[in-house]
């Protein structure tokens, strides 16, 4: 077992001396890339469906509200859906676990599990991560985070319905909300673990870009993946832990009769014994955390498409100095914007001012990045794949649904979109939709390096376009009826005559909704498919330069026989002047006469 | 029976899907032996035309979505405060309206533009700093000069004075509904706590203190509360279990309700009820809302039902904060009038002293 893998010895036969069983490959493994699969079979692919699948469910209910549907019957049983009409407090849990499994379980553990465990080794130039042991720790957490999760949806009283923010009061008593008896300690439960897999998995990341790179690999040769990759698992590291405290609070709240969140509190006629706690402070603890995730989801997504779109586009990526710098102020300014969530909430207005100012300064990095982007594709020559499209796909959302963010960061703006559906529409296209386009973008780049077999190009260029006009079709209009001045989390909006207008845009939206979750199961299919039945792979398929296709392809312990390669150069020399190939690997020496490329 | 249709629907899906990659792949294999999973030159010139078709796909979205669903938005402000927060969203929404254009233009005609070609290479531009310089400080200025307005648009909301002659309403926020609280004469609401709320068999609605001179006053209002018009209103916002949120969209007005903590807003109200129901943008909307609603009714009359009443436009309150089942029914009337009416509604209803006796 390599649990402290040795990089400076080259020789790395005496692995073949490890009879490896069934247990340790498959399922206690502590290769990097085995634990990648395990993350994307876990968390995207199991808790996705989930995801996904909870979603269509309730947009089936906002189309049209409280009539009777054989799904529902189907999945959610008589309890919750007595006669086929879906239940006010069902709905409210479906909205709370979607959020919760999409953003946590699918575009933290999933991606940047699968992602920084699979190339942070192979792309830095090393034999496995720092320690492999901790890496399967890690994952096995995550594993049995997910399991409690799962199992909460079969409480009882249901699972958590408090919105996946969790906010107390609500998600303290069960008296206000059934889901928050049970389903809210398996939530808080499930949560401890996750939190406690991904401070590990996170450190693991981190000393192992810091001491494990090969030789001549210095951090400014570093590809934009791992880079974001890094920064990602340091903003992990800083802002989880506060969450793990305001869960642990809150714990102490609903069983230890303690008073951190809850004050004044009258609930089913009678008169709680709270007094001093504040709701406020559990929002300053969440969000502390919360805001910063929305870059844990999406850095890793943004590093992805860097080195896609560099692939592709046969050209260096523009202003490699300038995209490692916006990852780093987007990184800082995300650990100080929190406030920006709680505009109306009571908190000090002059605070609400610094959040302004915190917030808005964040467009001029992300604004760098768009640019950045753009830029690379100018004169190139661009090789369109299923994963350019997804990473060109990316682009767009990110920049569509991230400029509205310019209305919502501004505190007087926010007043009257706040909890609208254009918060919805907004956080979906930045960081829901744009992180998914990152994922689908790294499966079907690296889906050779996973399973040394290609995916199918047809039915990716199929599923893209699909989900690209579905994408839109579902949020575009979403912002509109947030304008209109809806709130979110609403079971129907037959309650208030006054929306009745906008029932049509919410069936296109549910319309557009059920076709592109439904054309995600071609992109099922086809991982399923290529995985036992796709073309063999070459070694290098896309002809990129970076260090994983120097690799063989098939796995093996230790990633390279023989010698790591050396590395010479950055990742991005494309296309190179007085070069035959339009690519040179980083592990190629410079050429006698040949110009050290300036980045 | 259902369920068995929904299996089947599914499966035939999956043999469809399964069946059409067959034919991709016969059609393939006859064109040429070509099974490389790489784009190969025709896959870049169809995927880079798609892109611009895209592009005019994203500016046909943009454009149907804000010829049809324009008249659905909200109508001008009912606010003083509103029209300056109008006019705040309005640069704003133009100056991304603009960026998103100029974006998204740029970066999917660049990918039908640069559609790789076999043999051509790619120009070599690693980065240009001048260019560079120019994207940081542009966004820069201009988020600035957003920056500054926004935050003195913010503050003059949020600090608002507390004048002797603004009315003070209390919101009072439980599940699932709202009640407002006029301080009365005296223009002070008396203090109050969840702890009085079981007093008097449940009709001290709001928990006032009733030892507390200043509550004796106090009229406490459920369905409906009147505000009149041209008078500053400071809103002190409670709430007795879990978060909720009074919204007001119409005024854009919001704040949360906190338990243990007052929180507060303040707005003027500058067009009365009256005066709304006769603005064009509302009565349109008001007229398409009812036709909805005759349609429906005339299936629900068809199925036996009880028809819908006909819609007609008020005010709202609302619940913006996710508080529990049926957070989507927790709604208030308010109605703007002028003074005198105003009054006149005041003093018919009944004073705090007046419920417990």
């Amino acid at each position: 077992m390599s649990i402290a893998v040795n990089n400076n010895v080259d020789n790395h036969d005496d692995h073949h001396h490890h009879k490896e069983t069934f247990i340790t490959k498959w399922i206690f493994s502590t290769d990097h890339k085995m634990i990648a699969k395990q993350y994307f079979v876990t968390g995207v692919i199991v808790m996705g469906i989930i995801g996904v699948l909870m979603s269509l469910l309730f947009r089936i209910q906002l189309a049209w509200p409280e009539e009777s549907f054989s799904v529902f019957s189907f999945f959610l049983g008589d309890r919750w859906a007595p006669d086929g009409v879906m239940d006010p407090n069902i709905y409210l849990a479906l909205v709370t676990i979607h959020g919760t499994i999409m953003v946590f379980f699918v575009l933290t553990a999933g991606l940047s599990g699968t992602f920084s465990n699979l190339l942070i080794p192979l792309q830095i130039g090393a034999r496995d991560m720092a320690s492999g042991f901790l890496n399967m720790l890690a994952y096995w957490l995550f594993f049995i985070s997910s399991a409690i999760m799962v199992a909460s949806l079969f409480v009882e009283a249901g699972p958590a319905a408090a919105g996946w923010t969790i906010y107390p009061p609500l998600s303290a008593l069960p008296q206000a909300q059934p889901g928050s008896g049970a389903g809210m300690t398996l939530w808080l439960v499930s949560m401890a673990f996750f939190i406690a897999s991904s401070l590990l998995g996170s450190l693991n990341y981190i000393v192992t870009v810091l001491n494990l790179r090969t030789k001549g690999m210095t951090m400014f040769r570093l590809p934009l993946t791992i880079w974001a990759f890094f920064v990602t698992a340091i903003i992990g590291v800083i802002s989880f832990p506060v969450l793990l405290s305001a869960a642990l609070l809150l714990i102490m709240d609903r069983s230890f009769g303690t008073s951190f969140f809850l004050s004044d509190i009258f609930v089913q006629g009678e008169v709680l014994h709270y007094q001093g706690g504040s709701p406020v402070l559990f929002e300053h603890l969440f969000w502390f955390l919360g805001h910063p995730e929305v870059y844990i989801v999406l850095l890793p997504a943004l590093g992805i498409t860097s080195e896609i779109i560099a692939t592709n586009a046969r050209k260096p990526i523009f202003g490699y100095r300038a995209m490692v710098a916006s990852i780093l102020a987007i990184a800082f300014l995300s650990t100080i914007v929190w406030g920006h969530h709680m505009f109306v909430t009571g908190m000090n207005p002059f605070l609400g001012s610094v959040f302004t100012f915190t917030t808005l300064l964040i467009a001029i990095p992300s604004a760098v990045k768009a640019f950045n982007y753009i830029a690379t594709l100018w004169k190139g020559n661009l090789q369109l794949n299923p994963a350019m499209l997804f990473s060109i796909g990316l682009v767009s959302t990110f920049i569509t649904g991230g400029l509205t963010g310019i209305i919502l960061g501004d505190s007087a703006l926010d007043i009257n979109v706040h909890d609208t559906y254009f918060v919805v529409a907004h956080f979906h296209l930045v960081m829901g939709i744009s992180a998914l386009y990152g994922l689908f973008a790294g499966v079907y780049h690296w889906f050779p390096r996973l399973y040394g077999r290609m995916m199918n190009k047809t039915l990716g260029y199929v599923h893209f376009w699909i989900t690209a006009i579905g994408a839109y079709g579902i949020f575009f209009p979403m912002h509109f009826i947030g304008m209109a001045g809806l709130p979110r989390r609403y079971y129907t909006n037959t309650a208030f005559p006054y929306f009745d207008d906008l029932a049509d845009i919410n069936v296109l939206i549910t319309v557009f909704a059920l076709i592109t979750g439904l054309a995600q199961l071609i992109f099922l299919y086809n991982f399923i498919h290529s995985m036992y039945f796709g073309k063999k792979a070459e070694k290098n398929p896309w002809k990129s330069n970076t260090l994983e296709w120097t690799a063989p392809v098939e796995h093996i312990h230790g990633n390279w026989p023989g010698k790591i390669p050396e590395v010479h150069r950055w990742a991005y020399d494309y296309s190179k002047p007085g070069k035959k190939e339009d690519f040179v690997p980083q592990s190629t020496p410079i050429a006698k006469g040949e110009k050290i490329t300036e980045h | 029976m259902t369920i068995l249709l929904s299996i089947l629907a599914v499966t035939l899906l999956a043999i469809s899907v399964w069946q059409i990659t067959k034919i991709f792949e016969i059609s393939n294999l006859g064109a040429k032996k070509d099974d490389s999973q790489v784009a190969s030159e025709k896959d870049n010139d169809l995927q880079g035309k798609l892109m611009f078709a895209f592009l005019v796909f994203i500016y046909l979205v943009t454009i149907y979505s804000f010829a049809s669903y324009t008249k659905v938005l909200l109508p001008e402000s009912a606010s003083e405060h509103g029209y300056t927060y109008d006019k705040l969203f309005l640069i704003s929404f133009l100056l991304i309206f603009f960026v998103q254009t100029v974006t998204q233009a740029l970066l999917h005609y660049f990918a039908y533009k640069y559609r790789g070609i076999n043999g051509r290479k790619a120009s070599f531009i690693t980065h240009n700093n001048k260019l560079e310089l120019v994207w940081t400080v542009i966004p820069a200025i201009v988020l600035f000069v957003l920056i500054l307005y926004g935050m003195t648009t913010w503050s003059d909301i949020m600090n608002f004075e507390e004048d002797e002659d603004a009315l003070v309403v209390e919101l009072y926020a439980a599940q699932w509904n709202w009640k407002a609280r006029y301080a009365g004469d005296d223009n002070v609401l008396g203090d109050a706590n969840v702890r009085f709320l079981n007093d008097f068999d449940g009709r001290n609605l709001v928990g006032i203190d009733s030892s507390d001179p200043n509550g004796l006053d106090d009229v406490v209002v459920t369905q409906e509360f009147h505000l009149p018009i041209n008078r500053k209103v400071i809103f002190k916002i409670r709430s007795q279990d879990v978060l909720h949120s009074a919204y007001m969209p119409h005024f854009r007005a919001q704040m949360n309700a906190v338990p243990g903590m007052i929180t507060e807003f303040s707005f003027t109200p500058t067009k009365t009820t009256a005066e709304m129901r006769l603005n064009p943008e509302v009565v349109s909307k008001v007229n398409r809302i009812n036709k909805i609603r005759y349609d429906n009714s005339q299936e629900l009359i068809a199925k036996g039902e009880e028809a819908l009443d006909p819609y007609q436009f008020d005010y709202l309150l609302l619940c913006a904060k996710i508080c529990g089942s049926s957070h989507y029914n927790m709604q208030m009337k308010i109605v703007v009038e002028s003074e005198k009416d105003f009054n006149k509604w005041l003093n018919d209803q009944n004073t705090f002293s007046e419920v417990i006796q």
